[in-house]
């Protein structure tokens, strides 16, 4: 029996370059940064005062007043990308459309760490009124990391699977993935797949200012997030959500779905080395990408662009070492490299999805968005990085890669609709 | 007082359950009226703790199944 293909149908995307997918998009494709100075706490006493936050969120757009107070802010993230993915796949009954039959509609949304926010709030009003009155019934479903998939199953009638990926960066890819596995096994006809986050927090932000893993650019947000250039400094943390509706191939066909692109291969591995560092030559990094391209079925030169996990840190250098181990010839000639992180900085567990979301609108507009502020290269950072401005080219098949910390990776492929 | 207790008890109830004024009568029952669910009334319930000092036992919360319970329940503690 031929294996069931995946549809993507329909992208929520919540970033610190918009709050909507297109809005993203648009100002990706113009090469526009997102980060700016931390305005959610007074960060003035971190070693790193930028982020990339997500401006005019108004949740009270899709979450009744009553229950704002119920979910930390990466769940308001979830809920707000979710509804615009199942509205732009057209299945959402309030605007004219049918929802798939519940019992084979489920949800893999994941995030990082969850709700920081309210676990940092909650310990505060704990010291000063105690157990009985310092912690609101609602603190544990607020926090906890399946509760975005669980709001999200409440709101959208998701009876199918329901649970969070946890793996760091990669935990948006690995939602993705998984969740097509479940679609191609024929366990569910479509599912909300994706990450979400928001930890620009005290902890959030001072956890990676310790660890040394921040740029320090405070003078130059927009110019903070810096992949393979020679004078990168560290990551910028962002926020957002972003989470797309998967469904069975014949299935979006046959309603008459608009299909953006497509799931054609994915793949999940771990570098078993360090907590942090990748692998020696990203070995396991490469193996994860050699791996998505024989779930794909593909040679390495039908691949066209590949949306890099490349943080801005010295793994970006590994990175390109593991794309030119599996690549050949072809990461030289022809293959185009971008790490869009140079403009919505990194979303931790929502990055894999956003990517892998961009990848997806890449192919549909024939659009490869650039790495920005790559003015100066590292001599260890050789491939077509797409620098500073978009480019056209009507690609057929397209990579994102995540990798996160623990050397958890995920590479995904995804095809042009056709 | 009496009437200050009631109004102020009718305020918190309608800050916590987010429900308008005209909507907390006597007779409404947290549950099924005004959309509580186990979770909201307990967080009523240390609303109206901190609100007017008293301690309300579990077993006690069980028997507050509407507004009057609720207001008469505070008037009883808070009155004595």
């Amino acid at each position: 029996m031929a294996r069931r293909r995946i549809a993507i149908t329909g992208i929520g995307l919540v970033s610190p370059l918009g709050v909507g997918t297109e809005e993203t998009w648009r100002r990706l494709c113009a090469g526009e940064s997102g980060i700016g100075r931390i305005t959610r706490f007074d960060a003035s006493e971190f070693t790193t005062t930028i982020a990339g936050e997500v401006r005019d969120f108004d949740a009270t757009k899709w979450i009744a007043k009553r229950n704002l107070r119920q979910m930390d802010l990466f769940i308001h993230y979830a809920i707000a990308a979710a509804d615009m993915a199942v509205k732009q796949a057209g299945l959402d009954p309030s605007s004219g459309g049918e929802r798939p039959d519940p019992e084979r509609w489920g949800c893999y949304i994941g995030a990082g760490m969850g709700g920081l926010g309210i676990i940092e709030s909650t310990y505060k009003t704990l010291l000063e009124k105690g157990p009985r009155h310092g912690i609101s019934p609602y603190f544990t479903p607020s926090v906890i990391i399946n509760l975005a998939p669980g709001q999200v199953s409440i709101l959208h009638d998701c009876r199918g699977p329901n649970m969070s990926m946890v793996s760091a960066c990669s935990t948006g890819a690995h939602s993705i993935g998984e969740a097509a596995r479940l679609i191609e096994r024929g366990d569910a006809d479509a599912m909300l797949a994706g990450g979400t986050e928001s930890t620009v927090t005290p902890l959030g932000i001072g956890g990676f200012c310790s660890a040394r893993a921040l740029s320090q650019r405070n003078d130059e947000p927009t110019k903070a997030s810096r992949p393979f250039s020679a004078s990168r400094d560290g990551f910028v943390l962002s926020e957002g959500a972003a989470i797309l509706v998967l469904e069975e191939f014949e299935r979006a066909r046959s309603r008459g779905a608009k299909i953006i692109a497509e799931i054609a291969g994915y793949a999940a591995n771990a570098d078993a080395h360090h907590i942090t560092m990748p692998s020696p030559g990203g070995a396991g990094a490469a193996r994860c990408m050699q791996l998505a391209l024989k779930d794909a079925g593909l040679l390495p030169e039908q691949v066209g662009y590949i949306n890099a996990h490349a943080t801005s840190t010295i793994a970006d250098a590994i990175e390109t070492a593991a794309i030119r181990a599996v690549y050949g010839e072809h990461a030289h000639k022809g293959l185009a490299v971008s790490s869009t992180k140079s403009m919505h900085g990194h979303l931790l567990g929502a990055a894999g999805s956003l990517e892998a979301a961009i990848c997806a609108l890449a192919l549909r507009d024939g659009i490869l968005p650039p790495t920005i502020n790559l003015d100066d290269p590292d001599p260890d950072c050789d491939l077509d990085y797409v620098p500073h401005r978009a480019r056209a080219s009507q690609i057929e098949y397209a990579m994102s890669n995540s990798f996160g910390f623990g050397g958890t990776n995920a590479a995904l492929v995804l095809r042009r609709a056709s | 007082m009496s009437a200050d207790i009631e109004a102020r008890v009718k305020e918190i109830i309608c800050e916590q359950l987010d429900v308008k004024p005209e909507d907390v009568s006597e007779a409404k029952t947290f549950t099924e009226d005004l959309g509580a669910d186990s979770l909201a009334i307990v967080e009523l319930v240390l609303a109206l703790e901190e609100q007017f000092d008293v301690k309300i036992p579990d077993d006690e919360v069980d028997k507050i199944k509407t507004v009057g319970d609720a207001v008469s329940y505070i008037k009883s503690r808070v009155g004595n």
